[in-house]
């Protein structure tokens, strides 16, 4: 044994000990708590998939909602999502991008865009049911649109596009001012600076704030039920006026039922639904990973 | 006090003249009525220590102040006689006539072609593009280094070549000024004597006003030197005359040294 050095920590004696000691307890303490999320998840998903996989089969896809559970499908609300999703996407992309472009390159830096600018803040975390109730007033009864495919998408894009103008005013905002310099200098305009240069290199944000937000949308029931979205249909929408229903709304309206082989149909919808969202977040992380490679 | 030399622009219109020129940002006061001209087809250095307003003074001269919202401009400048803050011109097309170079390359993320090629494009050029650039690329020297992949993308050359495409670039719109604001400060000392080659090349054809901190380079390649401190022009004339016998006392100071 040779003699204790000062670095062992004897000195310090039991206060050493003991303060080493909160230190590795802090962190199981933070460990566990990352874990808490992860495990609930993992859970969540091994439960539904050992209820709902043995009833995705090519059937469940082409079938509508019955009484029967061994001849109910997915089929409608399967649709009805990816209408609502297509429609969202399209009314709210360019409206959301011009509305960035503006506050971003050409409002005047005062009171009124702050305003504004606060406000949109605020719209993001608006409750959906409230955005529902707006949709109910406005589209389905003002506008007359009545319970309909495009009641449905113009309410979802009321709910997403504060989130998609925030992020494409951050997409915006990263572009470097030395680029718009140089543009500027070379006697472009602003519409040339912001269709050149700015859009260009904002574009793969944007459409990855685009899609997040979309994902959000496609979990959406409440907002939809209020605009009349339905739990049982037996047809596909042929157009925007149709009546619709959605995954999120379908998967309730089994699993609210009494007999448990609907619930293993809500599993097995819920699997879909999680197909949809993962395959809408592999695409933001495709183009993201795109435009990281390209700089 | 100031000393403002007689500049003997052969009968012809000034380049650039400045009348009681200010710029204000907030309520800063970043150039303080300045006036004195520009002759076409010299080289004027702009010098000071920093924050002395020569940035500030040479983006009056293409109106790039107008981008900054909080700036606010007094007095006049001219261009061959011709106001550039008259409420009918076009910022626009005042930046098409006076090109600019900036401080660091900043090329567009974009092929060495393209980068040249977009000046002419967005002001609608007809003619033969291949032609406008090559002849772009040779008069910023950059053509024999780049000729083989003009396809390529600008941000694989060397900061120096990227400094070069961005002269190129400028010189594709056929500009009448070239403003450059500290275009060597980013590079280092071989490329930067490229650069400082490149200019004098260039006084053949075009006014040239360029903004420097480092006296040796005013010294190199001007003709003529203003001397901005806090906001004031103190001494402009010929560049000989500033650096052998400067009439201000500041001016000394600085360029021996003494600050700044």
């Amino acid at each position: 044994m040779t003699s204790p050095s000062r670095l062992s920590g004897d000195a310090a004696g039991a206060r050493g000990v003991r303060r080493r000691r909160t230190g590795v307890l802090f962190k199981w303490l933070c460990g566990s708590a990352t874990m808490v999320g992860v495990v609930a998840l993992a859970v969540l998903l091994v439960d539904v998939a050992v209820d709902g996989l043995p009833r995705i089969e090519p059937g469940f896809f082409t079938a509508f909602a019955s009484r029967l559970p061994e001849q109910a499908g997915i089929k409608a609300a399967l649709a009805g999502s990816l209408w609502i999703l297509a429609l969202t996407a399209l009314i709210s992309f360019p409206v959301s991008v011009a509305a960035a472009i503006y506050l971003e390159e050409y409002a005047a830096r005062n009171w009124v865009t702050r305003i504004i600018q606060t406000n949109i803040a605020n719209l993001a975390g608006i409750p959906s049911i409230v955005y529902g109730i707006l949709g109910l007033a406005l589209f389905v009864r003002a506008l007359g649109l009545d319970r309909s495919v495009i009641s449905g998408a113009l309410t979802l894009s009321l709910l997403v596009m504060p989130v998609i103008i925030i992020a494409a005013q951050e997409a915006i905002r990263a572009v470097p001012s030395t680029l718009r310099e140089a543009a500027y200098g070379l006697g472009a305009t602003r519409w040339q600076v912001v269709s050149t240069q700015v859009l260009p290199m904002a574009m793969p944000g944007i459409l990855t704030g685009t899609i997040l937000a979309l994902s959000r949308a496609v979990g959406e029931t409440a907002p939809l039920i209020m605009v009349g979205a339905v739990g049982f249909i037996a047809f596909t929408p042929s157009g925007p006026t149709d009546r619709f229903t959605v995954l999120p709304l379908q998967i309730y309206s089994w699993i609210s039922r009494p007999q448990v082989e609907f619930h293993a149909l809500a599993a097995a919808g819920i699997v879909v639904l999680l197909g949809v969202l993962l395959t809408l977040n592999a695409v933001a992380i495709v183009l993201r990973n795109r435009y990281q490679t390209r700089i | 006090m100031s000393t403002i030399y007689d500049i003997d622009s052969g009968g012809q219109l000034p380049a650039l003249e400045t009348t009681d020129l200010s710029v204000f940002y907030g309520d800063t006061h970043a150039v303080k009525n300045v006036s004195f001209s520009i002759p076409a087809r010299q080289v004027v250095a702009l010098i000071g220590p920093s924050g002395c307003g020569k940035s500030s003074l040479l983006r009056c001269f293409n109106r790039m102040n107008d981008l900054v919202s909080t700036a606010r401009i007094s007095g006049d400048v001219t261009f061959r006689g011709e106001s550039l803050y008259a409420p009918e011109v076009d910022p626009v097309e005042v930046r098409r006539r006076i090109g600019m170079v900036f401080q660091k390359p900043n090329p567009f993320p974009k092929s060495i072609y393209d980068n040249v090629a977009f000046g002419p494009r967005i002001n609608g050029f007809e003619g033969e593009l291949d032609t406008l650039v090559e002849e772009s690329l040779r008069q910023s020297a950059l053509w024999d280094e780049v000729n083989d992949r003009l396809g390529d993308s600008a941000y694989a050359l060397s900061g120096g070549q990227q400094q070069r495409l961005c002269i190129a670039r400028t010189l594709a719109v056929k500009p009448q000024i070239v403003l450059m604001d500290e275009p060597a400060s980013a590079l280092d000392p071989i490329a930067t004597q490229r650069i400082e080659e490149l200019i004098y090349e260039l006084k053949k054809e075009y006014t040239i006003v360029i903004v420097t901190h480092n006296m040796q380079q005013a010294a190199r390649v001007s003709d003529y030197t203003a001397f901005l401190y806090m906001g004031d022009l103190i001494e402009y004339g010929p560049t000989e005359a500033i650096f052998t016998n400067p009439r201000e006392d500041q001016t000394e100071a600085y360029i021996t040294g003494r600050f700044g």
